[in-house]
């Protein structure tokens, strides 16, 4: 059971609780957890089976609109979960998927789903063996929804947890962020913008991988940024190894077209879902080893060192900037909103 | 009331219209409120709620550059001056 | 990729002079007082680190100028009412009204129960949607300062030219100045100076400032929102208060003029008129200080075609937002900061606008360098 208790009081459920931030974590935290058997709330449970350890992991996927620059929900489905199990530090080996149909649904679209969700498979060197699905009143479902459940193979090299995380330790970003948020908020259709932009959606385990292999002994805790964005991600590392997180601003990649789209907006990229990176907590000692491997594999190469644990009470994150203002970078508590002032 | 950004004119349309660019993102802005200004491609205008405020004077920003480079220049002189001693 | 006019006001380097002509020139027993009137600039204040690379000797009061903090209570509520009560209307407003808490929940709230609540980035999306939807009614929630009446000016021209009759504004525009003097005539008020928003004042220019300048004898600084803009202004406004001056400056020059957008005034008047007292959160009444649509445009106005009940909320009595908004308290100060009122359970508008001031405060409460 988890150690602190959070009590989760609100009559109703709202999106805010599915967005990722600190609605979605006291959701979680206060109502759900209580009654699971986790002492670490992690991408990725940990099952022993006589001798080997095997990642297990459950993900859902409701995006809208179906498809976008770069990919689709199946896409998202099977590379979201291969990633949850390599944040786990497990190699993925198996996928079941189940899908949750809306009557009416076009036939050519769910064929293109199972269609990309096999060649996602492949390309992850990942199986999907198996799968449920059901099929719903109109209305009763968004078009299609998909879940699925992986398993993994834990590399017995490694040892991730938060407890670990101590002053010094380097955080490393495997690539620019952003990429994937603002291309799911062009293509709603709703903004009456346009750009070269696409989702990052892809398998990290091999970058993960590589990364185990040349740094496992200092690898201490993974996690992909992905609903509730970087800021997410790091404050709840910041609060599960209770250290405080500084980054340095500069380090952060953004691309230009994310980075004009959030300007026009007013969000912040750190605010925003990725689909394809993933951070890494590296002791200072393996730090250079560990980002070296993960630049050499293709499509790693903008991976970066973009700050350092720090010791304190106060379990927060904060950027500087080049000319050395510091600024907090906090959860939000539902989904990102444009604002105009 | 606040959140404006610069962008980029990179082609006038019909209608009042304008296709701008920020860092490669390009919107349609309405230019009705900038109409009266000589308005042309590679203009960069201040954009809000999907209307083009004003022009942005790439003269001014200049200068005002500039005059933040000179900080510290009339000082660093005078401190010279004083440095030879002349009284 | 560098953005052009942004990245080059953010040059360290000249960062770095600017902050030190402002060491240089202040004094140890300078304490000066300096409203920034604008959201926006509270907000980038913060969000770039500025308060802390500055001297101790300025503090900053925060302003009023964050168009959703200092909406009265209810009018949200009002405007919500009308489209949970009718199931052809949509209710359509910017991303920055869709926390604010209103008594039965806020536009998201509603929205996930049932309500047409839709997120807008223009005024002209508003229009649009009403043609889209010739069976529905749209009201567009329209908020901001002179900053964004113009706009919202010409997307009522444009119902009115293409005769479009189910496109509704409820207006909620105000105006700076006469804020800024309603702050100025509080007793036990102490400002010694202004940051004059950078982006209102692209449309009304300099002059309707002279007033603070002339007889509050108050120098006022018209700012840009990078750091470079914000600090040039903060060194303009002490080397006046050193000198004993009182003048409006412009800072912002690459986008301010000192007769502001004639043209963007002119359409503004054409579809906007003063309303006599508009009330307004923590301040109450100010006069002339809100804008309205001209009787020759009531097709269009919100409050004219629709049965608006006028709803009143009663504020939680320990809530402090209106003295925040004055600028009397910081909103650390205030009794329910952080503990009550926090960004996930906002009490006022100011802990859900991104530029309100206790918002600000509460996401960079802790960016210190002091850990």
């Amino acid at each position: 059971m988890l150690k602190e208790k959070i009590a989760f009081r609100e009559p109703t459920i709202q999106l805010a609780h599915g967005a990722g931030g600190k609605a979605s974590r006291r959701l979680i935290e206060g109502l759900l957890a209580p009654y699971l058997n986790v002492s670490e709330l992690n991408d990725a449970a940990y099952v022993q089976i006589d001798q080997a350890q095997i990642a297990f992991t459950a993900d859902s996927f409701v995006v809208n609109p179906l498809r976008f620059p770069g990919g689709s929900i199946g896409e998202l489905a099977i590379n979201g979960t291969v990633n949850d199990l390599a944040m786990g530090g497990a190699k993925p080996l198996a996928i079941v998927a189940t899908f949750i149909i809306e009557a009416g649904l076009e036939t050519e679209i769910l064929e293109a789903e199972i269609k990309a969700m096999h060649e996602a498979a492949e390309k992850a060197n990942v199986a999907i063996v198996g799968g449920d699905t059901k099929v719903v009143e109109h209305q009763k479902a968004d078009k299609l929804f998909i879940t699925t459940a992986g398993i993994g193979l834990v590399d017995s090299r490694v040892n991730l947890s938060a407890g670990r995380v101590k002053q010094g330790d380097k955080i490393i970003l495997s690539g620019p962020i952003g990429d994937h948020g603002i291309t799911i908020l062009f293509a709603r259709g709703e903004l009456d913008l346009e750009a070269d932009i696409k989702s990052d959606t892809r398998a990290v385990w091999p970058f993960v991988s590589k990364l185990i292999d040349a740094a496992a002994p200092g690898l201490k805790w993974m996690r992909d940024p992905t609903r509730g964005g970087m800021a997410t991600a790091l404050n709840e590392l910041a609060r599960d190894a209770k250290v405080a997180i500084m980054l340095e601003e500069e380090a952060i990649q953004v691309n230009p077209e994310v980075r004009g789209a959030c300007e026009i907006l007013g969000l912040d990229p750190m605010h925003i879902a990725n689909e394809g990176q993933f951070i890494a907590v590296v002791s200072e000692e393996y730090a250079d080893a560990a980002l070296k491997a993960i630049q050499q594999v293709p499509g790693g190469e903008q991976a970066a060192i973009i700050g350092e644990v720090l010791e304190s009470d106060r379990h927060i994150v904060l950027s500087r900037s080049s000319y050395g203002g510091t600024r907090a970078i906090d959860m939000l508590v539902g989904d990102p909103l444009p604002r105009i002032c | 009331m606040c959140l404006a950004i610069p962008g980029k004119i990179i082609e006038l349309l019909d209608d009042n219209l304008a296709m701008i660019d920020v860092s490669g993102v390009r919107r349609k802005v309405n230019i009705s409120l900038i109409k009266h200004e000589n308005v042309n491609v590679n203009d960069w205008v201040l954009i809000h709620v999907g209307f083009a405020m004003n022009k942005i004077s790439e003269e001014q920003a200049k200068e005002q550059l500039q005059l933040l480079a000179e900080i510290g220049e009339e000082q660093e002189a005078l401190a010279e001056v004083k440095g030879y001693q002349f009284e | 990729m560098k953005m052009r006019f942004v990245d080059e006001f953010r040059n360290p380097e000249l960062i770095r002079k600017t902050l030190d002509e402002i060491e240089r020139i202040i004094e140890p027993n300078d304490h000066f007082r300096i409203m920034e009137a604008c959201g926006g600039h509270t907000y980038s204040i913060f969000h770039f680190g500025l308060q802390e690379l500055l001297p101790k000797n300025i503090e900053f009061i925060h302003g009023p100028g964050c168009p959703v903090c200092v909406l009265p209570p209810g009018r949200v509520d009002e405007g919500l009412e009308i489209a949970s009560k009718n199931s052809d209307v949509i209710f359509t407003a910017f991303g920055d009204v869709m926390r604010v808490p209103g008594k039965k929940g806020s536009p998201l709230n509603y929205k996930a129960m049932g309500t047409d609540v839709r997120m807008i980035y223009s005024p002209l999306d508003a229009l649009n949607i009403a043609m889209k939807n010739p069976d529905k009614k749209v009201i567009l929630f329209a908020i901001g300062f002179e900053t964004t009446a113009p706009s919202t000016a010409i997307t009522v021209l444009k119902a009115k030219e293409m005769d479009i009759d189910n496109f509704f504004v409820y207006s909620n525009h105000v105006k700076i100045v006469p804020v800024l003097k309603s702050i100025l005539d509080q007793p036990n008020m102490r400002i010694d100076g202004f940051i004059g928003p950078g982006h209102a004042s692209v449309i009304i220019g300099a002059h309707p400032y002279e007033i603070i300048a002339k007889e509050y004898k108050k120098p006022v600084v018209i700012s840009g929102f990078e750091p470079l803009d914000l600090l040039q202004s903060i060194l303009m406004l002490i080397k006046q208060l050193k000198n004993g001056e009182s003048k409006v400056e412009i800072q912002y020059k690459r986008v301010v003029m000192e007769e502001g957008n004639v043209s963007a005034l002119e359409i503004m008047n054409q579809v906007f008129e003063d309303r006599p007292a508009f009330e307004w959160r923590g301040l109450g009444a100010i006069q002339n200080s809100a804008l309205k649509l001209r009787p020759e445009f009531a097709k269009w106005d919100a409050e004219v075609q629709f049965n608006v009940e006028k709803i009143t909320i009663e504020e939680n009595k320990d809530a402090q937002c209106g003295e925040v908004l004055k600028g009397m308290l910081k909103p650390n100060q205030c009794k329910l900061f952080g503990k009550v009122c926090t960004p996930d359970n906002p009490v006022g508008a100011l802990m859900v606008s991104s530029e309100g001031a206790c918002a600000t405060y509460y996401n960079h409460l802790y960016s210190t360098m002091s850990l």
